[in-house]
């Protein structure tokens, strides 16, 4: 699916007459290409065939024989390409750059517009230093309008913390969310079910610890801003990415050093800096042939908007490890949360499906039932309790019990399954990945969004950095000596806002 | 005869009279026994005979300049052992200089390449001139710093200097002798379309455009091209005259220490491979003590220098304190009021000094006869 684009596989041509090199292409279309699938070899081929087609004639104005060549082409490869549609793998086609092709050189594309690809397109279009650059966002769905925000929450949440909410409000952006609607909590009650271990973070002064927000908003918050920067951020919507094609590492004659983007529609762009931003199943990455360790955890999340039996200041996220999977319950409002719960695929599909009393009753009871403490685990823990203390002292914090549910939003019940995924490279030349595109994670921990969010902070201070001094914005210079260290960049984004300390030892 | 003397300099250095005359006119220069000597034989059409008949001189200059390269095309094989040095052929471009570089016309590009100790120098350089630049504006355009100012890079090679200073929205004009290398650069800016507007290159050597271009530049920049050229004097006032008054010369090049021979040359170029052999000789090297009194001496008040360092392991560049190899300097062209005075004024100014000592000599003398 995301192979090179039918017009751009070149079949090997000698710098002869145009049957010639029909039939030489056919042949080597249908042997050769196939045969030499690596990498390495079809990169020597490409160098080839833009050595033979530019000694074939003026790489100004296109003649009668390069059209006819470039006919030829079409035929053929669309034969090959129809076949070659299973195959997968890095295919890197040599492009022979023709003045006729009038395209746009975008200075960046985002491909993918859901929370990091918008807020990186977002981002990008407010920085000072990209005023005179043309930013394009790619995005495969319709455009969301919210002209009313819904009564009913929406099931989808994530868990902002303050690093991301300092990058939404340096674009603008969190000042939408702020007149939307959000919820910020300042405790987290993290606890066992089977022993009486326990872990309680807040911040000193009762601050803000991080923000529960509907995707949905975050998502309005960022179309909002980027309509208003529309001249700078061109967004396609409904619009796919076919193909990509990749400039060679080394600079050669007649080649394009941009990226070429083949949209669904046929049409091309060329940009001198793709950002995959589309999603743990990334096009740009596979299209890039960048490694990626993934596998699935045998888990799905299910998800629901709670009622709670009563209004409580619901400022506290809850969260216990039962032997099935981790159940959370984060606030949204003071009569409503929102339930993640990772457990086996089984249990998942049995959740959604059965009726709400016993779903409400099942939510209630892996929070407060301690059916799974057995005496052995509790004494063993109490004992080393009290070794421990003997030695040094330690506060004992009370285990707190999250509030009951009492019913649960009709429809609101979803579930989908769970993965990891992590991409060997974040960044190569004219290619950066983020978001999930570079690291997919369990949501137990409320971090991917964040971390989505953590690569745009890091990438565009550099972008903006190599915008000001000039540097062309995809080199290797440029972007990879500084990027590829993801460790030292959330070193960084730690630094600046750090977590919250757990203010109490944990208790075992 | 002092009084004259100074006449012919001042006179001669608006008009930017060949070195050679300007050279016979100071006595103070060391090196005018060596050069009046050979220049004898040119000397009968660079004469100043009346300095401030402008138009006229400057018609008789331009037309020795001329007739000096086809001169000296012809007297190549009459080369006196000590114009090596001071080369008093109107070019300042070395013919064994151009050589070393067509030989790796091609490979400016690529960034892990020969060239990958400039690529990198881009760091240190386009912020250098950037702020200093930015610094004679009160306000920029975000996104277009440098728009609306006119640069030439001078010895631009394949364009890595000019390119980021076209992103950063100056016009440029890129020169360069070797035209393989302007080749490259065209090339290389012509898939940018923003690029392809801003940027404009010719295979030429710096004196070819001083007529045209006299006074038109806010900013020229020669980096790494000093420590190549025959004759620095008339390459910096070459430079002088393409300036407009208040303009900037930035400068990098390399110093003439111990320390740049063993390093610069025997490191760099015989062990590491840093740099390709052949590309520097020592002999050519330019202290900042020279540079800086060849600019001081040619209307350009040196505003900045300052050392760079070449980690070749990090590859990257740092500025240091110290400028025994790599140095940048900043110039800038003196004012509208100071050099555009005609000789006349001058002559009246100073009539007028003495007049006023005179005259407080003699209120002196009134003073204390009283």
């Amino acid at each position: 699916m995301y192979d090179s684009p039918p017009f751009m596989q070149p079949p090997i041509l000698p710098a002869q007459g145009g049957k010639n090199r029909f039939l030489i292409g056919l042949f080597s279309s249908h042997v050769l290409v196939p045969v030499l699938r690596w990498r390495l070899k079809l990169q020597v081929i490409g160098g080839l065939c833009s050595g033979s087609a530019s000694s074939g004639g003026p790489s100004g104005a296109p003649s009668a024989a390069q059209l006819g060549t470039m006919a030829a082409r079409l035929a053929v490869s669309r034969w090959v390409a129809a076949r070659a549609a299973a195959r997968r793998g890095p295919l890197v086609s040599c492009w022979r750059w023709s003045s006729a092709v009038a395209d746009t050189v975008y200075d960046v594309v985002v491909s993918g517009g859901g929370l990091v690809g918008a807020a990186m397109a977002c981002a990008l279009g407010y920085d000072v230093h990209f005023c005179d650059k043309k930013i394009l966002l790619l995005e495969v769905g319709p455009k969301k309008v919210l002209e009313k925000l819904p009564e009913t929450y929406s099931n989808r949440v994530s868990s902002i913390s303050p690093g991301s909410a300092t990058l939404l409000s340096s674009f603008g952006a969190w000042d939408h969310i702020c007149n939307m609607r959000y919820r910020a909590f300042r405790r987290m009650q993290v606890w066992d079910a089977c022993s009486e271990a326990l872990i309680v973070f807040d911040k000193d002064n009762l601050d803000d610890m991080g923000y529960i927000v509907e995707n949905d908003v975050i998502m309005h918050a960022l179309t909002k801003q980027l309509e208003a920067v529309s001249d700078r951020v061109t967004v396609l919507y409904r619009s796919k990415a076919v193909g990509y094609t990749w400039p060679y590492s080394f600079p050669m004659a007649d080649s394009s050093p941009w990226v070429q983007i083949t949209l669904g529609d046929g049409s091309t762009l060329q940009t001198k800096l793709l950002i995959g931003a589309d999603g743990h199943n990334s096009g740009v990455r596979q299209a890039a042939g960048i490694q990626n360790v993934s596998w699935n955890y045998d888990q799905s999340a299910v998800v629901a908007t709670l009622h709670l039996s009563e209004a409580t200041e619901n400022n506290v996220a809850w969260q216990r490890f039962l032997p099935s999977g981790p159940i959370a319950l984060l606030p949204l409002s003071d009569t409503l949360s929102s339930l993640v719960w990772s457990t086996s695929h089984e249990h998942a599909a049995e959740l959604v499906s059965m009726d709400e009393e016993k779903f409400v009753d099942a939510i209630n009871s892996a929070f407060w039932s301690d059916v799974n403490h057995t005496d052995f685990i509790d004494s063993a823990g109490t004992m080393l309790h009290y070794a421990i203390a003997f030695l040094k002292p330690t506060k004992v914090s009370a285990r707190q019990l999250p509030p009951s549910v009492a019913r649960v939003d009709a429809k609101s019940r979803a579930l989908f399954p769970l993965g990891l995924g992590h991409a060997a490279e974040y960044v190569r030349p004219r290619l950066a990945l983020i978001g999930d595109a570079a690291h997919r994670v369990h949501p137990l921990a409320g971090q991917g969004v964040n971390m989505g969010f953590g690569d745009i902070s890091s990438l565009v201070h550099h972008l903006s950095t190599a915008a000001f001094n000039g540097k062309d914005l995809g080199t290797d210079y440029g972007l990879c000596k500084q990027m590829n260290a993801p460790l030292l960049e959330i070193m960084w984004m730690t630094k600046e806002h750090p977590f919250p300390r757990p203010s109490y030892i944990l208790k075992i | 005869m002092w009084g004259s003397r100074k006449l012919i300099s001042s006179g001669s250095r608006f008009l930017g009279v060949r070195r050679s005359g300007c050279r016979v006119a100071q006595a103070d220069c060391p090196r005018s026994t060596a050069s009046a000597v050979y220049s004898e034989n040119q000397l009968s059409w660079t004469l100043p005979i009346k300095p401030w008949i402008f138009s006229e001189y400057r018609i008789m200059w331009f037309k020795s300049c001329k007739m000096t390269f086809v001169c000296f095309n012809r007297m190549k094989s009459y080369r006196y052992p000590w114009t090596r040095l001071y080369s008093t052929s109107g070019t300042t471009v070395d013919s064994s200089e151009v050589k070393t570089f067509l030989a790796l016309a091609h490979r400016w590009w690529d960034e892990q390449g020969v060239y990958a100790p400039l690529h990198s120098m881009n760091d240190l350089r386009v912020p250098f001139i950037r702020d200093n630049l930015l610094k004679t504006v009160a306000n920029h355009q975000p996104g277009k710093p440098l728009s609306g100012m006119k640069i030439l890079d001078v010895g631009c090679g394949g364009g890595l200097l000019t390119e980021p200073l076209g992103r950063l929205g100056a016009s440029v004009i890129g020169i360069d002798p070797v035209a393989e290398n302007i080749e490259t650069a065209q090339r290389h800016k012509s898939f940018d379309p923003v690029l392809d507007k801003r940027i404009e290159y010719r295979a030429c050597a710096l004196e070819e455009i001083v007529e045209e271009t006299a006074e038109t530049f806010d900013a020229v920049i020669a980096s790494e091209v000093v420590e190549h050229v025959t004759d620095l004097e008339t390459f910096i006032q070459c430079c002088w005259q393409v300036l407009k008054p208040g303009a900037s010369l930035f400068i990098t090049t390399i110093n003439k220490t111990q320390l740049s021979y063993a390093l610069g040359i025997v490191f760099a170029e015989q062990i590491a491979g840093i740099v390709p052999k052949g590309t520097h000789t020592w002999e050519k090297f330019v202290s900042p003590e020279m540079l800086e009194s060849i600019l001081e001496s040619n209307g350009l008040s040196v505003q900045t220098v300052a050392g760079m360092f070449y980690n070749p392991f990090s590859r990257y560049w740092h500025w240091s304190e110290n400028t025994s190899l790599n140095y940048a300097a900043h110039a800038v062209k003196s004012g509208a009021q100071e050099h555009q005075v005609p000789a006349e004024s001058v002559l009246k100014e100073e009539t007028e000094e003495l007049q006023a000592t005179a005259s407080t000599i003699a209120g002196v003398r009134e003073e204390v006869k009283k």
